[in-house]
């Protein structure tokens, strides 16, 4: 019997060194026969621990805590450790054909990806919060690395911004969980659970702070979004979806995971405050998208603004259905900025330019990658039908039953500046094609890739129930 | 799934499925494309007829299923629905007709349709949509189908339209969801029904009701074109004559409209919002767009934007005859859903025919035209003649029905503003009739695409879909007491209405 739970581990970490053997720009097919079985393991998570409605939890090498480690899978890291391999397996095969032979940043694209993914599903699963701090780095490292990847004097500069902001992030994390366990001499986030309340002593409540701000700087959360757009901008396209996507989303859990489990006690108090960050993030990000010049950063720049509606739930988090709403929203980002950095690595890619106004007629060489930008742009707009729209819809209804107008104000504003920034991007579908334009062949599997991630995004707006249900395991709702 | 779970999915596969191959379909592949458009057409009007038949007979049409725990897309498919979706499924075929003559030759074509059938997609979703939130999701489908139509020429002032369009419709948008889901919260679902659902609320909670009511319809009363927030449809008048007719006839405006249909009978229930003093407002709101439109179309020389001012003052006659409460006054609404569609299409039509065939866009531009063209201006004269309301036309039984309906309703003043109406359709429809007829033919066309042939005075694929149109515009006037005109129709939907007691008269009796 395979354990879904270790081998989600092991497997991208098998994989990772097995592509690093192999030498510089080899491993594509590792990874993504890897990336398969890791979906079905995935999946074949999600089903039972939506069937059985609990968490599972597993001790390494029999080992339970407090000597050895333990992981645990609920609803919650369940759909997370789901979004990850959904989002990567189709960006893997989008690697695969975007990355030449020969290609400097693609060189250790494979090995990166491999220990990326590892540490993001080792960080899902974990359940003490030293272990959680050991993934951070994994990924926080993985994630550097791939950003620097053959990069020029720019693209390095921006790695060596994100590789400060991850760190002093990380540290401050690191810092935070000493002072945990100098005072109840555990890590366990399980054992911490009825220790700490709202009587806990100042440096409790400055750990607590420590952690969830080196967290919100990994997560970019507004004012703390500087490194973000030169990083995931600047990035190879399937690099750029992969961060986007995914990495930001893992800080964001763990602050979720915080939030809801051992500091539960001390977290009303800085809620407002989060989500009014959140609510910045959403305007600044936006109007920097609406004004930028280049594609990648206006994508960049989205992320920033679509990250805020995640901080935008903490407020909400005491009432029904704010965490569906987070999640929901977890979901519709993560696939649809995928596909839109996906079709965007096209465009650029076809056009050889990344400026916004450069676009115009490319449409009509590239069709199914406009409408994959398309149909992502819808999530992010939060149109109906899609899963942006869901997790809109859940938010506003969240944040109504609270009597939260602000919020339901920035959803809505959040949405129209999201078509602002979108249609910035369609129109140039419809102009008039200058006359005369290079548009250099693209293979197909790139831009049919971009549109399988969009579509999904779309489609997941159809059919939500399972992904409720799922979340409702292990008491996590 | 039993086959009256299916049936409303197949009205709606019926144009989805063929716009989705098509947007695939190879430019050059003419033959298929038409062949495709065509037989979804012509198969939903099939599946139509066999819904009619049944709703008649009183069977019910109905599938849901949940998207989300509590949340259910759900669609039904009744009389007042059947009323909207028949309507689209017979204009769409004469539009797809018209469409396909008037983009021979042009680029992009395989997008074009593509969108075209989205946009009929979601006009049915629209009339079958059995809660708000179903109603939500396809009317925004409609605003993004309806967009790249806008757009299609792809210039500078296409751009221009198309973003305003876009802006007011993307706002309306936003008010519209806050409406929806805020009534959701408060009820727990947003299911529409007979006599209406919102009454069986607390009495605490009837000031929200009313700003929710003030979302809704701002927000549908975007696409209905109500003033003040009118501004995008005379702008959206840069897209192409067969997008111009799907919107003002079809598509969008009639969404805005039956978006108010529906809110005041199937979700506040007409007893209800009389009681909360919601309809006076809109009845007023109604007033002012009729003359409004009405004034601004006297001053415009474009013709299509001529056109588009009539359609701002005749959409609202619905609006009108829906918040003239009491049956007379709905029937006299539901009615004009249908012969404002059928009439201002012709109007479209028969506009983009003198556009393509002689480069004439401007009334000024229309001496002598009606000699050149005979039977486009006979078609055009017709409609214009309905839309004044004379005799003979269907512009006449709606406008006999909705000033019953202002006097029984006791609303005198509003019978003024109805013949106000009739009296500036005459002062800006008037005159392009005399000119067209009577006016000196030009030296030289401005710019004359299509040669006659004969009797042919334009090619037959444009020709056929305006004379048809006001064939009818003819027959449902003359015969509005035939049992399957779009009256007795409209008869049928008022009756359920009205004979159904509401939750409001159960619940104080």
């Amino acid at each position: 019997m395979i354990d879904p739970l270790a081998w989600l581990i092991l497997l991208p970490l098998a994989w990772a060194t097995l592509a690093f053997l192999l030498g510089p720009g080899r491993g594509a097919w590792l990874g993504i026969g890897g990336l398969a079985g890791q979906l079905w393991l995935a999946v074949g998570l999600a089903q039972k621990v939506g069937a059985g409605g609990r968490a599972i939890g597993h001790s390494v090498g029999g080992w339970g805590a407090p000597l050895g480690i333990d992981l645990a899978a609920d609803g919650l890291s369940t759909a997370m450790l789901l979004l990850t391999q959904i989002v990567a397996l189709p960006l893997a095969i989008y690697a695969r054909a975007y990355f030449k032979a020969d290609d400097p940043a693609g060189l250790y694209f494979w090995p990166l990806t491999g220990f990326l993914l590892a540490g993001l599903n080792a960080l899902f699963l974990s359940a003490d919060l030293f272990n959680l701090y050991v993934t951070l780095e994994l990924v926080g490292l993985a994630a550097v690395g791939l950003v620097s990847a053959g990069g020029g004097a720019q693209q390095i500069a921006a790695a060596l911004r994100y590789l400060f902001a991850t760190l002093i992030g990380s540290g401050a994390y690191l810092l935070g969980v000493a002072l945990i366990y100098g005072a109840y001499g555990t890590v366990s986030i399980g054992t911490l659970l009825p220790l700490i309340t709202a009587e806990a002593p100042r440096l409790v409540w400055i750990a607590g702070g420590l952690m969830v701000l080196g967290l919100m700087l990994k997560t970019a959360l507004f004012p703390f979004h500087f490194w973000l757009p030169p990083a995931h901008g600047g990035a190879p396209a399937p690099v750029s979806a992969l961060l986007s996507a995914l990495v930001v989303k893992a800080s964001f859990y763990l602050i979720l995971r915080l939030w809801l489990g051992p500091f539960a006690a001390l977290a009303d108090t800085a809620a407002s405050l989060t989500a009014l960050l959140g609510a910045a993030a959403i305007l600044w990000g936006s109007y920097r998208a609406i004004r930028v010049q280049r594609l990648k950063m206006l994508i960049a720049y989205s992320t920033v603004a679509q990250l805020g509606y995640l901080f935008l739930i903490f407020p909400l988090l005491s009432g029904a259905g704010a965490l569906q709403a987070g999640v929901m929203q977890a979901f519709a980002h993560g696939l649809a900025k995928a596909a839109m950095f996906a079709a965007a690595g096209v465009l650029i890619k076809a056009t050889g330019q990344d400026r916004v106004d450069g676009l115009a007629g490319a449409a009509e060489r590239l069709p199914l990658t406009l409408f994959a930008f398309g149909l992502a742009g819808v999530t992010l707009m939060g149109l109906p039908p899609s899963a942006g729209f869901l997790a809109k819809w859940q938010l506003i209804e969240a944040a109504l039953a609270q009597g939260q107008w602000l919020i339901v104000a920035v959803v809505l504003a959040g949405g129209l500046l999201a078509a602002v920034y979108v249609f910035r991007v369609l129109r140039q579908a419809f102009l008039l094609a200058p006359a005369s334009r290079d548009i250099w062949p693209v293979p197909r599997t790139l831009e049919w890739t971009a549109f399988a991630l969009a579509a999904m995004s779309v489609l997941l707006g159809l059919r939500g129930l399972e992904l409720m249900q799922l979340l409702r395991a292990g008491g996590a709702a | 799934m039993t086959i009256n779970e299916a049936l409303p999915l197949a009205v709606l596969a019926s144009s989805l499925l063929p716009g989705l191959v098509i947007f695939i379909l190879p430019e050059a592949w003419i033959g298929t494309r038409t062949t495709l458009n065509l037989f979804g057409a012509v198969a939903k009007l099939a599946l139509i007829a066999v819904l009619l038949a049944g709703v008649q007979a009183g069977e019910d049409y109905g599938v849901r299923y949940a998207v989300l725990p509590g949340l259910d897309l759900a669609f039904k498919a009744d009389a007042l629905g059947l009323l909207f979706i028949t309507l689209s499924a017979i204009l769409w075929l004469f539009t797809t007709l018209y469409a396909i003559g008037y983009l021979e030759g042009a680029p992009h074509r395989s997008r074009f349709f593509g969108f075209f059938s989205l946009c009929v997609t979601a006009t049915m979703g629209i009339a079958m949509a059995a809660n708000l939130f179903t109603f939500f999701v396809f009317y925004e489908l409609l605003t993004l189908a309806t967009f790249p139509l806008v757009v299609h020429r792809g210039t500078a002032k296409a751009m221009r339209g198309g973003t305003i369009y876009l802006a007011y419709t993307l706002g309306g948008g936003a008010l519209l969801l806050t409406g929806i889901v805020w009534l959701h919260h408060l009820l727990g679902h947003s299911e529409f029904a007979h006599g209406g659902v919102a009454a069986a609320l607390d009495v605490q909670q009837y000031w929200q009701l009313k700003i929710i009511f003030l979302l809704l319809i701002a927000g549908v009363g975007v696409k209905a074109a109500l003033v003040p927030l009118h501004g995008w449809l005379p702008q959206a008048m840069v897209a192409p004559a067969p997008v111009s007719a799907l919107l003002h006839a079809v598509a969008v405006v009639k969404a805005g409209a039956f978006g108010i249909v529906r809110i005041v009978y199937e979700v506040y229930g007409a007893e209800f919002a009389q009681s909360l003093d919601l309809l006076t407002p809109l009845v007023v709101a109604a007033a002012v767009t009729i003359v409004w439109g009405s004034l601004r179309a006297l001053f415009q020389d474009d013709l299509k934007k001529r056109l588009a001012y009539s359609t701002v003052s005749q959409v609202s006659y619905i609006a009108l005859g829906v918040s003239l409460f009491g049956p007379i006054g709905t029937i006299g609404g539901l009615v004009h859903l249908v012969h404002q569609g059928i009439m201002k299409i012709t109007l479209f039509f028969c506009a983009g025919n003198y556009a393509e065939t002689l480069g004439i866009h401007k009334v000024s531009e229309l001496g002598g035209a009606g000699r050149r063209m005979p039977l486009t201006t006979l078609a055009f004269s017709i409609a214009a003649l309905g839309m004044m309301g004379a005799p003979l036309t269907a512009g006449a039984v709606s406008k006999a029905w909705l000033i019953d309906g202002a006097q029984a309703a006791g609303k005198e003043w509003a019978i003024w503003v109805l013949w106000t109406s009739s009296l500036l359709n005459a002062a800006y429809f008037l005159p392009i009739l005399w000119r067209a007829w009577f006016g000196k033919r030009p030296e030289a066309w401005p710019q004359e695409h299509i040669p006659a042939r004969s009797w042919r005075e334009t090619w037959w694929l444009l020709l056929l879909p305006p004379l048809v149109t006001a064939a009818a515009t003819l027959a449902a006037g003359i015969f509005a007491d035939s049992p399957i005109s779009p009256l007795a129709w409209a008869k049928l939907i008022a009756e359920r209405e009205y004979s159904r007691a509401t939750p409001l008269s159960t619940s104080t009796f």
